[in-house]
């Protein structure tokens, strides 16, 4: 017994002695899981869905004007508005949070090849729930491409086929509508209670929002840029027969290069924790990483990782404008691409969620 | 010098035995219960269309909703084992029924499982009947308050197995250089009021390894030396505490707690069990019942005795079939399993599959979710006998489709003990004519780096 408390005051000791003289020290290996969250919440999440909120407004502000006065000015205004909330899109597609999974955003808003006849089966009855799963093939960004580019031949073959049908003219203003609404709610729902719940929520459950978060981010990467808007079209799940109409915006036919850029930058931005819209960065997953000493072959695995999203920039950089033009002149390039983002993606899969110790599942594990 | 024969021959008092019949039977009754209550069987063995079996047990399978069933004779018989009622029987029952649910999935293979299976294995030879139990109550002949010394040690002998073989596979180079993989997973739980701003700490990943390992080596002579046990079952109580709080382990870290005991004095059994005694009596009666003092004949024999010899042997043995294989261990996992090789590896997969029609050409490439659950695709994605069984499914799947002679591929990525990740398996090899057997697997990939030690 005496030896016992002799070997617990031994150790009190040292454990004594030790915090003592790491009081002046960085807390090493530890990250501030809170910081994080509020860093997401605040400087990148929040503003990211404003963001996209407001451009959500002046899309279903212009495509309003345009279903009542349908001229080559109002269609110009409504193709802008149009692309800069597509654009803005790519940038909230990473965050699917409780209330975007909710009201589907991403299915809702861009799920592409657009089903064309669907569309025009809507249009011509006049009835359809765009809440509906059914309708996400005929709703969102890639239906408004269509219906801005790809419904006439020509801008005056397209302003009069709406002179002559009112319904599609009401189906473009519902499309912008539902767009806008569900930005609304939810911006409204961070802005009402969501927001503490989330920066609450720095548990390792699987379903705290920290790893909710974690695991939408590289999923976004692998299913919703990787896979639709470089695969897919390149071929690589069909055998190499290419698909120049599966491309996204086919109908613009001239920003699928710009939208990946913009998606890529997206990721990139939040690996790295900067601020949306700002050149200034916070807490993020690259610092979180170096603060738990992720190290991997001699260097920063933040490194490893931000040096793979540079080489995807750089490879999609080769692309043409066009990626339905890219695939029929030199898929290789495209493939090329693919690659490169597949790159960054097994890294974050394996890689970073390994040096994060983010769990898929829960369920108990070996030890003893 | 004693010879193994007059060992056979030693007693020892009965209440151990009974001790650790009652400790057992209600650990695994009360874990059954919480297996079912966090929606598991559902989960794992109901639910999933597909399902990892082992090698030679494809035919052991989930019943559908019958499985509950098996889940209701396990806890029964746990009982069964618990309260000495028709002891053979609910022991037999017992073995099977847990070892039945353990051969379904491979996925949730967890060395303590298999360490369950052996002791209920064990148990079925053994006289825990009796002292102590309904069965000693009924039938007076096979009441003993003195049992073969043997039936003790030989699950003493378990769990030190359980303890020393985990010790003697920390020692390697992950774990004792790189402090891998708990400077992965304490990072993890910095989160944790008190100890959690230190387990970031490299010092702290390495202390710990350290620590665990001549823990797992040495906590087995703490227990059995006297004088040493109570300050062993302290640092037992203690260190599987800690890890209870730090990794989902489930019920183990009590199993291995309320196993541990055994290594205590029979007086210690005793009076554990005098204490169960005055409870369901309600404090009617306060000592134990005297038993008749003899040795019950049915379980005494020799014979058990030496067959309990040679299924330890093949547990101190099994466990090194890993060098009958080449390439890394950890790499290929070829012989990892059955062999107490607890929380070495933090070990994550990427498979993508590409299915080949051999007539057309053409290509599909698999969402690996649309069969299989996230827990089974995570366990999937880095051990080479589940990808090949996957692919086989797969095969079968597409073959049914109609499409012809389905060729199977996979392109893998691994990350190994936070190693950056590195391709698995050959992309170039039709996985479909590839069979699982005992041989070494040459379409494994090299491991690009080496790990010495055991």
């Amino acid at each position: 017994m005496k030896r016992f408390v002799l070997t617990l005051s031994v150790v009190a000791g040292l454990l004594a002695g030790c915090s003592s003289s790491d009081n002046n020290t960085t807390s090493e290996g530890t990250y501030d899981r809170t910081a994080l969250m509020t860093n997401w919440a605040d400087n990148i999440i929040i503003p990211s869905f404003e963001d996209y909120q407001a451009k959500a407004n002046v899309l279903n502000t212009k495509a309003a004007a345009f279903a009542q006065n349908h001229t080559q000015q109002t269609l110009e205004e409504v193709r802008t508005a149009w692309l800069d909330a597509y654009k803005a899109f790519q940038h909230v597609g990473i965050f699917d949070d409780p209330k975007a999974f909710e009201l589907h955003l991403i299915e809702g808003s861009n799920t592409y090849p657009t089903d064309v006849t669907g569309i025009n089966n809507n249009i011509a009855s006049g009835n359809y729930n765009l809440a509906q799963p059914v309708q996400y093939t005929r709703e969102g960004f890639p239906a408004l491409d269509y219906l801005l580019y790809g419904i006439g031949d020509t801008d005056n073959g397209l302003i009069s086929y709406y002179e002559t049908t009112p319904n599609a003219r009401q189906y473009v203003a519902d499309l912008a509508a539902h767009i806008k609404s569900v930005a609304d709610a939810i911006v409204a729902d961070w802005n009402g209670s969501y927001r503490e719940t989330f920066i609450a929520g720095t548990g390792t459950a699987v379903s705290a929002p920290i790893n909710q978060t974690v695991n939408n981010f590289v999923k976004n990467l692998e299913k919703d840029t990787r896979t639709p808007k470089l695969g897919i079209p390149a071929g690589l799940f069909s055998n190499g027969v290419t698909y120049a109409d599966k491309v996204e915006a086919y109908y613009n036919n001239n920003v699928s290069r710009q939208l990946l850029i913009e998606a890529l930058t997206a990721s990139k931005d939040f690996f790295n924790g900067k601020h949306f819209g700002m050149s200034a960065n916070g807490p993020g997953l690259g610092a979180y990483l170096d603060a738990v000493n992720a190290v991997r072959e001699g260097q920063n695995l933040s490194a490893v990782i931000n040096a793979k999203y540079d080489a995807a920039l750089a490879a999609v950089n080769q692309l043409n404008n066009s990626f339905s033009s890219q695939v029929t002149a030199d898929n290789t390039k495209m493939v090329n691409a693919y690659n490169a983002v597949q790159q960054i993606v097994i890294a974050e899969k394996l890689d970073m969620l390994q040096a994060l110790n983010i769990s898929i599942d829960y369920v108990d594990g070996d030890g003893d | 010098m004693l010879t193994f024969r007059s060992y056979l021959n030693l007693k020892t008092d009965a209440a151990s035995l009974a001790f650790f019949r009652v400790a057992f039977g209600l650990m695994m009754f009360f874990s059954i219960i919480r297996f079912a209550g966090n929606g598991w069987i559902d989960k794992f063995y109901i639910a999933p269309a597909f399902h990892f079996t082992y090698f030679g047990f494809g035919w052991v399978k989930p019943l559908g909703i019958y499985t509950y069933g098996i889940f209701i004779i396990c806890a029964l018989s746990a009982l069964m084992v618990a309260l000495g009622y028709r002891y053979r029987l609910g022991s037999i029952l017992f073995f099977l029924s847990f070892t039945y649910i353990e051969l379904m999935d491979k996925t949730t293979y967890l060395n303590h499982y298999y360490f369950i299976s052996l002791v209920s294995f064990v148990m079925i030879f053994l006289p825990a009947n009796a002292f102590f139990s309904l069965d000693a109550k009924r039938n007076h002949l096979i009441a003993s308050a003195i049992v073969p010394r043997y039936t003790v040690d030989v699950l003493k002998v378990l769990l030190a197995i359980v303890y020393f073989y985990a010790g003697l596979a920390k020692l390697n180079t992950d774990w004792l250089i790189n402090a891998m993989p708990l400077k992965i997973w304490l990072t993890g739980n910095t989160h944790l009021p008190l100890i959690g701003p230190w387990l970031g700490k490299q010092w702290v990943a390495y202390a710990f390894s350290y620590i665990g390992a001549v823990y797992d080596l040495f906590i087995v002579f703490l227990l059995l030396n006297r004088r040493t046990r109570l300050f062993g079952f302290v640092l037992v109580v203690v260190f599987h505490s800690l890890t209870r709080i730090l990794f989902p382990i489930g019920v183990f870290p009590l199993v291995m707690i309320v196993s541990s005991l055994i290594f205590f004095s029979p007086q210690f059994h005793r009076r554990a069990l005098g204490v169960v005694y005055s409870i369901i009596t309600f404090g009617k009666k306060k000592a134990l019942p005297a038993s008749i003092v003899t040795v019950n004949k049915y379980f005494a024999s020799e014979g058990i005795g030496y067959f309990l010899a040679i299924f330890i042997a093949i547990q101190l043995i099994l466990p090194f079939r890993y060098l009958l294989y080449p390439g890394e261990l950890f790499w290929t996992e070829e012989g990892f399993r059955f062999s107490w090789r607890v929380m070495l590896m933090e070990k994550v997969g990427y498979v993508q599959f590409r299915i080949v029609d051999s007539k057309t050409g053409a290509t599909a490439y698999i969402n690996n979710r649309d069969y299989l659950t996230a827990f089974q695709e995570k366990q999937m994605s880095f051990q080479p006998d589940f990808i090949l069984e996957y692919a086989h499914y797969l095969h079968d799947t597409f073959k049914a489709k109609g499409m012809a002679d389905p060729q199977v591929y996979a392109e893998s990525y691994v990350a190994l003990n936070g190693r950056l990740n590195a391709p698995y398996i050959n992309p170039n090899v039709n996985l479909a004519k590839e069979h699982e057997s005992f041989a070494h697997k040459t379409w494994i990939l090299p491991f690009k780096d080496t790990i010495g030690g055991l």
